[in-house]
């Protein structure tokens, strides 16, 4: 199946990753050809099977709803690229 | 001294034949002359390593040992390590130091281990072959000009060319398996849960797996036995006993039920390698197992799946990367948009953009049903198909690759040739029963890695029979030339 140079677009921008035209048109080749491999899919007949999305069909485990984790936001936050008194800072959101 | 596997370096330090400083100064001074052709780790950590060295002497003093007190080696660089830079093989984390231990990091803590380093992988354990690494391409130790496998190339070259006795590793979709079939050494990819994935960067979370790599099976039991096991902090993690996997090693293999699936001897398989595979089970038949052919007949579609399920997963799991909280942040951003998607678009390699928004593609609306859902039905029938098989036999055998390691450079601008790299691998993950890979031959001087397939939580069987084929044949010894 090819996949549009929009749809691209479009999913790039849901993915969060700015493409450059080059990269755009060297995706449409590459993501074309694993979109083809991956349309051997259709030709399962799965009418009566039920999805898998875990291998040994566990569901989530369940716990005692009680504070566990102690405050590591100093630790966490030396790590972080900018941050100022105990907040991260990203660019202004609201003019 | 770096011939030798974990268990005869834990008898030697257990005679104190030799000390873990020693050993471990041994293992760093192998890792500055060799690893400059290799570059199989990322980050060595040499006074940390030297430093928990004399903590294992002292403790091994006072008679508080486990056989890994003071043993030298390696973890994954996908798994967070306090206070010791954890990459991923990814600009994204060049810095990033983790505040806490992966619950596999603590592990090997508590048991005394002395970890010398991190080892290269593909980028977020995305890849076939570790070139996809930040870092530079780690090169097969058997041959420089041939990759090691991936993603946890670095693991097995470093293991291969006896810069380490050991090193943890991950499987995704082949990510243990392959490289140390590529690499000649042998490794374990065990049921899906069976070992915490806490704390080791997420990538596919219904498929990875944290596992082991070094020589010999033994050696793989000896890791196993630190890693495996119930973990509260990783609620896909199973709570089940784990039995001690050295104690069973020596148990005849008499009777031993093994499948040969016909889907995986076709015309795709190099035939020298068909070749080699077939001689290593007829070492099997000498032991006393008995041969039948099966089939998986759903095997095709397994890398079909992988591709819609893996990118799926991906891509909400690398979501959490857009330079805020930690990890790389782009120059200068103009706003919260410029800040994501250029921190993504520079911190990203080709290979983890290319699965994200694949991933992003096939769950976004309209194709959720045809590419996703269709997926996960897919992998029931290839579940199925495993299920079905160890109803009559106990293992099952083949390939654990291909081919033997191709050249770098040779698959990089093809995906999908890529991705085919990991055709006898990858159903398994989709199905999450254990595997295996184990040196079982050569071919023009580069290794050839047999796959072992166990039912669920059979890693003891699997290991039990790698040691008997181990106890009888030499190719885990085989060491590359340097």
């Amino acid at each position: 199946m090819a996949i549009s140079r929009e749809d691209i677009e479009k999913v790039a921008l849901l993915a969060r990753i700015r493409l450059d035209d080059s990269q755009v048109a060297s995706l449409e080749n590459d993501l074309g050809n694993i979109l083809n491999l991956v349309d051997q899919l259709q030709a399962a007949d799965t009418s009566s099977v039920e999805p898998l999305a875990h291998p040994l069909d566990a569901t989530q485990r369940l716990r005692a709803d009680e504070v566990t984790e102690s405050n590591q936001r100093e630790a966490f936050q030396r790590i972080a690229p900018a941050t100022e008194d105990g907040l991260y800072l990203v660019p202004r959101v609201i003019e | 001294m770096h011939d030798k596997t974990v268990a005869e370096l834990a008898r030697d330090l257990e005679q104190g034949k030799v000390s873990s400083v020693e050993l471990t100064q041994h293992f760093l001074d192998r890792i500055k002359q060799e690893d400059t052709r290799y570059n199989s780790f990322i980050t060595v950590t040499e006074d940390e390593a030297l430093r928990d060295a004399k903590a294992a002497d002292e403790r091994r003093a006072s008679g508080d040992a486990t056989p890994w007190t003071g043993i030298p080696f390696a973890h994954k660089d996908i798994f967070c390590t306090n206070g010791v830079r954890t990459t991923c093989g990814s600009r994204m984390l060049e810095n990033f130091v983790p505040p806490y231990d992966a619950t596999v990091t603590a592990r090997f803590r508590s048991a005394g281990a002395v970890c010398l380093g991190k080892t290269n992988m593909d980028e977020f354990a995305m890849g076939s072959s570790t070139e996809s690494s930040y870092f530079g391409a780690t090169k097969n130790p058997w041959g420089d000009n041939h990759v090691p496998g991936g993603s946890s190339g670095g693991s097995a070259a470093a293991v291969a060319a006896r810069l380490i006795p050991a090193a943890t590793a991950t499987d995704t979709g082949g990510s243990i398996r392959q490289p140390a079939a590529l690499c000649g050494v042998s490794g374990l990819k065990p049921t899906y849960g069976r070992v915490s994935r806490y704390g080791m960067i997420a990538f596919a979370s219904s498929l990875d797996q944290g596992g082991t790599m070094a020589r010999t099976a033994e050696d793989n039991a000896m890791m196993l036995n630190v890693m495996a096991g119930f973990d509260p902090k990783d609620s896909t993690c199973i709570d089940k006993p784990v039995p001690d996997y050295t104690a069973t090693l020596n148990e005849p293999l008499k009777g031993l039920k093994i499948g040969l699936p016909k889907e995986y001897f076709t015309d795709q398989l190099d035939s020298q390698m068909a070749q080699q595979v077939r001689t290593a089970v007829s070492e099997y038949e000498k032991l006393g197992a008995t041969v039948k052919d099966i089939s998986l007949p759903n095997t095709h579609l397994a890398i079909a799946a992988y591709y819609v399920i893996a990118p799926a997963e991906a891509s909400a799991n690398l979501s959490r990367f857009d330079g805020v909280r930690y990890g790389y942040r782009c120059e200068d951003p103009k706003d919260l948009l410029d800040l994501y998607t250029r921190t993504r678009a520079e911190g990203f390699g080709e290979e983890v953009k290319r699965r994200i928004l694949i991933g992003s593609y096939a769950l976004s609306a309209g194709y959720y049903d045809a590419y996703y859902l269709k997926a996960q039905k897919v992998r029931r029938l290839i579940q199925q198909d495993f299920i079905k098989a160890f109803e009559d036999v106990d293992v099952i055998m083949g390939p654990s690759s291909p081919s033997p390691a191709f050249t770098l450079g040779s698959k990089t601008d093809d995906p999908v040739k890529m991705y085919l790299e990991d055709i006898y691998t990858i159903a398994i993950n989709l199905a999450g029963v254990p595997a295996m890979s184990i040196p079982a031959g050569q071919i023009n001087g580069l290794p050839v890695g047999l796959q072992l397939i166990g039912n669920y939580f059979d890693e003891a069987r699997l290991l039990n029979a790698a040691h008997q084929y181990q106890q009888v044949t030499d190719w885990h010894t085989q060491a590359p030339a340097g």
